[in-house]
């Protein structure tokens, strides 16, 4: 039986999502106020459960219903109540069925309390969203309205209604979100054909994404005597199963086993030179931490587990970790982005014994919301990504309680076809457990497989290879997930009251891949006789959202929530009565085993029995190859600076998207529950400047903290990758020094977004992203060994291109580089904000002419060639003699220069700070062996390295002796008026007078991009 | 007596217990979290604590609305021993979502004397508590992390406030509009020392009215209410964050201003420490 309930506002003053929406549609959309005058939003429930009219009547009144603020309607519409007029265009939208709807699951544990009994399983409650617009608007702005706004079609479905159609009928449909398909599950076998393009054709066809060389690789298997003998002997036909097939391609998946990165390169430099690189993980990644670990002490786990981990005090050790979530968040954004945060949260979750989360960082990479060409079909409109996204992370985000610490939005028009998504979470966890250190963690054959958290639908199901045009009304959605960041919660909560509790020997999350993939893993970590170990899965066992899943699906569903635990059978009991307590499902899933097979069972019968070597290491290596031609770019005219207003250009600069403030978005976040916070995004006199750097202490009656920053440039990518890595690298280090931390004491965490580096036919120029990705594993390398900074985890995606031939839009080679690191005492750290008038202001660095892909160049349409170069050796004094001023108190202020140069560094000090400045760009520190630099170059130029600090003038010659041979000079000094004024003593026109800005100038080109 | 015994509410999103759990111990209390289903199962009971809170989080997701399904399980498995606690006289706190909870349970701002003291002078009947006030979206329509300046009422009757004139504490929260019933019920309010804390300008002033009162009142709040109490003054709930400013570390201008040591949300949590301390005298 179904039941609708609408619940309404009384007043339109306490519907603040109408106006919000209506604000959107004006200022977004162009519509005129006549044509959209008003608006108002109703909730919608459907209810499929047998209830009394009492019943539904106390639904309604008691739980669904603000008796201050609300009215509800059963059985019946609002809209009709207020009589007809009250609306032009009515529409409403729902979830297709199988879609997560978090907000009919609160409501139908709700109506379980309410009522006092338990709900069946079919008993279910379905929202949806209802919007009644008034003004002269079209049907067909209505249909753009839904499609744009309000419902995005891959997931949910809407329907419209005219003002006349409503006079005509005023009702609407009660729907049900069951997901209705008759199947029988069952195993199938897979023949597997004996040409190349039959194979090829195979894998294509089942979504398996396994390249020729792979499918041989597996028709070799299965063909082997030793392989025939143990199917016969198990009763498996000789051919493979489809749940085998799929096993292999999930665990081959280059999500799953980083081909790329494990491939064998032939790469060929600028200057004919050829090397071999086998494994650029290998090579460089894995190779720079062993090079520092010596130095590095505090290294517990790198590289093996679901996130790295270091040592943080005696007692307690910390865990980080930073993914992707590219395609998803390109199809669903709010869905795709929140799935990425919650979903690194349990790689955290997941790491050692299980750590707990304690902050989140975010970047993200958008076409400009502003993009105004015509959007290619499927892709949705940028700045709806940059609104779902944005949305989609702060709901994960502070849902789970986790504060958002750290993070950038990076704007560049080639991520229309391909948005980054990057979401990074730190864990805390004690460094011993029961006795045993806790980033160990095995599993001893017999020990129960446990699996705990949401239940399994056909969610994600091959990822996001999907082709939406497979979607129809009554299917359920397979390829989207939607997080759930309150079953999250509780199995969280769960998970560590367990870990303290002792009541299971190894955790790991479920992500991409599903079951297939962290069973797979635990198999392997299982301790066998013959030290091969093995898992024994039943499929049936594992607890669905809906009936009609095939065992395949089961096994590599990637439904969100879900922990995978091995326990040991004597803490199985103990394990499941807790969960129940928590209100946490967990299920017994099988056996962990010793004989070295993969194998999983469906309604008792054998259903997949594959070796473990070969599921782990059968996959044939890629061969590649990379050649590097460094492109050369136009540069501006000789006389290009004579024309050049720079005020004007410094405040247009203000405004790059890059650069400008993103306080609107930034404040949405949580940044400060868990009680941590030392230093939060927001600083300085009104809380409005960004920070370089995040700190929290994460044991609050410790001095000890954690820093946390990141850098990411990739349109230093457009010259070379090389220098596009090792200024990600620095300025990632230069912003956690910014606050206080010492090198040597830093973590990195590398996350490569690359276009498709595989030369093929769509990819003509695969050589040469290859050669870029190479490019940037040297300066990883490189400089991870010169500034003695460990890797401790990493990720790549890199499939991020869009369309085919002209129309494929590639994103530029993207690095995300994340550190983390120890910080002695908190009280000691300083923000970016220029603190009193009268400090002297100091730049420490070299300046040199590096325009080439600055934001100013961007600006005005120009790459150039000179791309900044980080020259280690001296930074790394610099850093380290900083971190000293910084503990002995010497320092005020110290901000970053990184994006839009100095003139961004100094513009920021003083708007965070309230305060005015007067500046001489003549005493700026600039290399012996270059002329003199023109002003504008001194100001924009975004050498790496860089400071600009602020300190007491009592401390100038502390501060002066500690700098004794390195880069720095006075360049000026903090006043308390509210102008920034620069000069250059070595022009000869007017005094040296450059420009004086106002603050509030500068404010305002500085907020008004994304104020919004 | 020994140190009074905190009951911090856990369970289903709530997410700032161990901050929370924290600032009691600073103020010299003993904290224990404790889940909400071992409440229900009365292991522990309630009646084994001196002071009950309900901590900031996102109870199952804010769904419905904000404290919702929390009030509602609340009601329908813990109202008895929730009622009884309030018989003992017992300090109770609602932070964020915790006093969207209380609010939507009606706990706060309760009975007032005047519909109550109909003779007996006891507060309603247990279990009859009624939502007269309520905590809806933000005008801005959206979720803000801001720290917040706050003055206290000097009429207040909350034991939770006393002596403090002014606090700066963040607000974090996408619900927090404070709107009574009806003018009636606000006039009640303050005439019964019921209003608490009131979001204010740096220098302790009204923040004006409507827009030009955002953002010093976040989120539209009526009267600009940031926190109320029971009409005995020992229930309290307010929508900013005590606990996270629980040390000088957590201000956003510490370096600039030199703070060390505690923060001043702790004020909050002595005061009932103290309370329960004195009133065992």
């Amino acid at each position: 039986m179904l039941t609708r309930i609408e619940v309404g506002q009384k007043s339109p003053s306490t519907d603040s999502q109408a106006r919000k929406i209506l604000a959107t549609l004006h200022e977004t959309f162009g519509f005129s106020v006549a044509k959209l005058e008003k608006a108002a939003t109703v909730s919608v429930y459907t209810l499929e459960m047998d209830l009394e009219g009492k019943e539904k009547e106390r639904i309604a009144r008691e739980l669904l219903t603000d008796p201050i603020t609300e009215r509800y309607a059963i059985d019946a519409h609002l809209a009709a109540a207020a009589g007809d007029g009250s609306f032009d265009f009515l529409i409403e939208v729902g979830y297709k069925p199988g879609v997560t709807d978090n907000v009919g699951r609160s409501s139908r544990e709700g109506i379980s309390d309410l009522l006092g009994r338990p709900l069946a399983d079919e008993d279910q409650v379905f929202t949806g969203r209802q919007f009644q617009f008034r003004g002269t608007l079209t049907r067909a702005d209505a249909e753009t309205i839904a499609t744009k706004l309000l419902a995005n079609p891959l997931i949910e479905t809407y329907l419209i209604r005219s003002k006349q159609e409503w006079a005509a009928f005023p009702s609407l449909p009660k729907t049900s979100g069951k997901v209705a398909f008759e199947h029988k599950p069952e195993v199938r076998t897979i023949e597997l054909p004996e040409s190349d393009d039959a194979l090829q054709r195979l894998s294509d066809e089942k979504v398996l994404a396994l390249t020729i060389a792979e499918m041989r690789a597996i028709k070799a298997y299965y063909a082997s005597a030793e392989t025939r003998a143990h199917r016969a002997l198990a009763g498996l036909p000789a051919e493979p199963t489809d749940v085998e097939l799929e096993v292999l391609a999930q665990t081959w998946s280059e999500h799953c086993k980083h081909k790329i990165f494990a491939a064998d390169i032939e790469y060929t430099d600028e200057t004919g030179k050829r090397e071999n690189i086998s494994s650029l993980y290998k090579t460089y990644i894995k190779a720079a931490t062993e090079k520092v670990r010596p130095k590095a002490p505090w290294l517990k786990s790198v590289f093996t587990d679901n996130a790295g981990i270091i040592a943080f005090t005696e007692e307690w050790d910390v865990s980080m970790k930073a993914e992707t979530h590219n395609s998803p968040s390109a199809l669903d954004p709010y869905g795709g982005a929140m799935t990425g945060i919650v979903g690194v949260n349990r790689d955290i979750l997941g790491s050692g014994m299980g750590s707990r989360p304690i902050f989140n960082t975010d970047v993200f990479c958008f076409a400009s919301p502003f993009y105004d060409k015509p959007i290619p079909e499927k892709l949705h409109h940028p700045r709806r990504i940059f609104k779902e996204v944005h949305r989609g992370v702060k709901d994960g985000g502070n849902e789970s309680g986790i504060p958002t610490v750290n993070g950038s939005i990076v704007f560049d028009d080639r991520f229309l076809g391909k948005p980054l998504v990057f979401c990074g979470t730190g864990g805390l966890h004690p460094a011993v457990l029961n006795g045993m250190p806790s980033w160990q963690k095995t599993i001893e054959p017999g020990d129960r497989i446990l699996m705990a958290g949401g239940r399994i639908g056909k969610d994600g199901i091959h990822g996001a290879t999907f082709s939406s045009a497979a979607l129809t009304e009554a299917s359920p959605t397979s390829a989207v997930q939607i997080g759930d960041p309150i079953t999250q919660k509780k199995l969280s909560d769960f998970l560590l009251e367990a870990r303290d509790l002792g009541l299971y020997r190894f955790v790991t999350d479920n992500g991409a891949g599903g079951l297939s993939s962290s069973l797979g893993e635990m198999a392997r970590e299982t301790k066998g006789p013959s030290g091969i170990g093995g898992c024994k899965i039943h499929l049936d066992r594992a607890p669905l959202k809906y009936a009609g899943l095939d065992p395949w699906e089961i096994l590599v569903s990637e439904a969100q929530e879900r922990m995978s635990f091995a326990v040991p059978p004597d803490k199985l009991a103990a394990f499941l009565e807790l969960a129940r307590r928590r209100g946490v499902e967990a299920s017994d899933l099988g056996e962990f085993s010793g004989d070295g097979l993969f194998e999983a069972y469906f309604q008792g019968k054998l259903a997949c029995s594959l070796a473990m070597d070969f599921l782990h290491d059968g996959n044939p290596k890629l061969h590649l190859k990379a050649r590097w031609t460094p492109p050369r770019h136009g540069e501006p005219p000789a006389n290009f600076w004579a024309s050049r207003d720079l005020k004007a250009d410094a405040l247009a600069l203000l405004s790059a998207l890059n650069i400008c403030s993103k306080e609107s978005w930034v404040r949405q976040y949580d940044h400060e529950v868990q009680g941590m916070s030392v230093i939060k995004p927001f600083v300085g006199e009104k809380a409005d400047g960004p920070s370089d750097a995040a700190v929290v202490r994460p044991l609050y009656d410790r001095k000890e903290g954690l820093v946390v920053s990141h850098g990411i440039v990739p349109r230093y990518s457009d010259i070379d990758c090389y220098h596009m890595a090792a200024c990600a690298l620095d300025e990632a280090v230069r912003n956690a020094v910014a606050v206080g931390a010492r090198p040597g004491t830093l973590a990195g965490l590398d996350n490569f977004c690359w276009p498709d580096p595989v030369e093929s036919e769509n990819t003509p120029d695969g050589q040469i992203k290859l050669a870029q990705l190479v490019r940037a594993n040297q300066a990883l390398y490189d400089y991870c060994v010169a500034y003695g900074l460990p890797l401790i985890s990493g990720k790549d995606s890199m499939k991020n291109d869009y369309g085919r031939g002209k129309d494929k839009i590639s994103v530029p080679p993207t690095l995300l580089f994340t550190v983390i690191g120890k910080i002695e005492d908190v009280e000691k750290t300083i923000t970016m904000d220029a603190k009193a008038a009268g400090d002297v202001l100091y730049v420490l660095g070299l300046t040199r002419d590096e325009m080439g892909a600055s934001e100013y160049f961007r600006q005005l349409g120009f790459t150039g060639n000179s791309v900044p170069k980080v020259d280690a050796v001296s930074a790394l004094a610099l850093y380290h003699r900083l971190a000293d001023a910084i503990e002995r108190g010497l320092v005020r202020s110290a901000h970053d220069c990184s994006d839009g140069g100095l003139f961004t560094a100094i513009a920021e000090t003083c708007m965070a700070g309230r305060l005015g400045a007067k500046v001489d760009l003549a005493a700026l520190p600039a290399a012996a062996d270059a002329g003199p630099l023109p002003p504008g170059t001194k100001l924009f130029s975004e050498s790496q390295s860089r400071f600009v600090i602020t300190l007491a003038p009592q401390n100038r010659a502390a501060f002066e002796a500690l700098f004794a041979g390195l880069p720095f000079s006075s360049i000026g000094q903090v006043t308390s008026g509210s102008d920034l004024e620069i000069r250059d003593g070595s022009s000869s026109a007017g005094a040296g007078l450059i420009f004086s800005a106002g603050l509030d100038e500068m404010f305002a080109s500085w907020r008004r991009p994304l104020d919004w | 007596m020994g140190k009074p015994r905190i009951a911090i509410i856990t369970g289903y999103g709530i997410n700032s217990d161990n901050e929370l759990a924290h600032s009691f111990a600073l103020a010299g209390g003993d904290p224990r979290r404790v889940h909400i289903n071992d409440l229900i199962a009365r292991k522990p009971a309630l009646s084994e604590f001196d002071i009950i809170a309900v901590p900031g989080g996102f109870s199952f997701g804010d769904h419905i609305a904000s404290g919702r399904v929390f009030a509602n399980k609340l009601k329908h498995s813990l109202a008895e021993d929730l009622a009884k606690a309030a018989d003992r006289k017992i300090p109770m706190i609602g932070i964020c979502n915790g006093f969207q909870v209380l609010v939507k349970l009606g706990i706060l701002p309760g009975a007032a004397p005047a519909t109550v003291a109909q003779g007996t002078g006891e507060p309603a009947a247990s279990g009859a508590f009624v939502q007269t006030t309520t905590l809806t979206y933000n005008d801005s329509g959206r979720f803000e992390d801001r720290w917040c300046h706050l003055s206290g009422v000097p009429a207040s009757k909350s034991i939770w406030t006393r002596g403090i004139e002014r606090i700066y504490l963040p607000i974090r929260h996408g619900e927090g509009k404070f709107i009574p019933k009806d003018a009636e019920t606000l006039a009640a309010l303050k005439r019964n020392g019921q209003i608490s804390l009131r979001y204010c300008t740096s220098a302790g002033e009204d923040p004006g009215e409507g827009q030009a009162a955002y953002p010093l009142n976040p989120n539209g709040s009526v009267d600009h209410v940031a926190g109320i109490s029971s009409s005995d003054g020992l229930i309290f709930g307010l929508m900013p964050h005590p606990e996270a400013h629980m040390l000088a570390t957590n201000h956003p201008q510490w370096q600039k201003l030199g703070l060390k040591g505690e923060g001043e949300g702790i004020r909050i949590f002595r005061n009932a420490v103290d309370y329960v301390r004195g009133s065992a005298l």
